[in-house]
């Protein structure tokens, strides 16, 4: 990735998560590919064509009263933790098949470990 | 304006096994209403997709007209966002366009106090034309990466290629406003995408 490309991002995200990165991932830098690759739809505090993500890790898919989210997803069972996030970003609809996200753009394990260790830590409601 | 450059930004959300823009409404969004009668099965899954895509153009002309009256742009930045605003205008016209031809009803617009108050925007913090810029560059950004993610799901070659098409369109937009910016362009090959 070019780090000029993200500069934008790049202030308030290594602001926020200057140094924290563990072996699962880089946050830092998963903020980044977040922006770029998953912003388009998505943000952490507000619905949009995508579900908010805050509030993610622990929660049931699909489960988001304010969001509609196609059926599939909704009986699909599945709680959001890093193994399920691997999964659902690897191949959205290999996991749930018939779900509305079929968009691939975390093919790259690092880029999923980076963007699942972001996740982790900007989407924690007990932080705002 | 090429029109395939009609549907933009992050519109091409599929479901599996059934293209969320079936075959029929992409040929008409691409202005080819010969093709799109070859596809008469577009429906409301199509117009429920369309209307994601209608509602994020709505968002992006909100963006630019935020940026243009704020007063930070000087006249030839001021000029580009002024251009890629009537872009996405003529996008949001050929989507009520085609919602409406396909039977649906056309997303409104939110009000420009929802989009200032908007998280994903983040207006209150925008103190600076460069500040402008990086609002509109990360739209566009996430756009490119949005068409080209989609790439992959699509079983209709002609599909994968509309998508590719849009890609480098957004591309294009990303492109002049990482160059009015000042900033570098990637240095990386292979940079968009994953």
């Amino acid at each position: 990735m070019a780090p000029s490309k993200y500069a934008g991002v790049a202030l308030a995200c290594a602001g926020v998560f200057a140094g924290v990165a563990h072996a699962g991932g880089d946050a830092a830098r998963g903020g980044l590919l977040y922006s770029a690759r998953c912003g388009g739809c998505h943000s952490i505090e507000e619905n949009g064509a995508g579900p908010r993500h805050l509030g993610l890790i622990g929660r049931r898919a699909g489960s988001q009263p304010e969001y509609d989210y196609s059926s599939a997803l909704q009986a699909s069972r599945i709680v959001w933790t890093r193994k399920t996030l691997n999964e659902w970003l690897a191949n959205p609809n290999e996991l749930v098949p018939a779900n509305k996200m079929v968009v691939q753009l975390a093919n790259d394990a690092r880029d999923r470990a980076d963007l699942i260790e972001y996740l982790s830590v900007a989407t924690r409601e007990s932080d705002r | 304006m090429s029109e395939t450059t009609l549907i933009s930004r992050r519109s091409l959300i599929t479901r599996a096994g059934q293209l969320s823009l079936s075959a029929g409404a992409l040929a008409l969004l691409a202005g080819n209403e010969s093709l799109a009668g070859k596809h008469a099965s577009a429906g409301g899954n199509d117009v429920a997709i369309l209307n994601v895509a209608l509602g994020l153009e709505h968002e992006a002309i909100a963006a630019y007209q935020i940026g243009a009256e704020s007063g930070l742009l000087q006249k030839p930045v001021l000029d580009v966002a002024v251009l890629f605003q009537g872009q996405h205008k003529g996008h949001r016209d050929a989507l009520v366009a085609t919602i409406e031809k396909l039977g649906g009803k056309p997303v409104m617009a939110m009000t420009t106090d929802e989009y200032t108050k908007s998280a994903k925007l983040k207006v209150s913090s925008i103190k600076s034309q460069a500040d402008v810029l990086m609002l509109a560059q990360r739209l566009e950004l996430g756009a490119v990466n949005a068409y080209l993610g989609v790439i992959p799901a699509f079983g209709d070659r002609e599909l994968a290629k509309v998508a590719g098409r849009l890609a480098a369109d957004e591309t294009m937009h990303y492109t002049a406003l990482t160059q009015a910016m000042g900033a570098a362009l990637p240095s990386a090959a292979l940079s968009y995408g994953a």
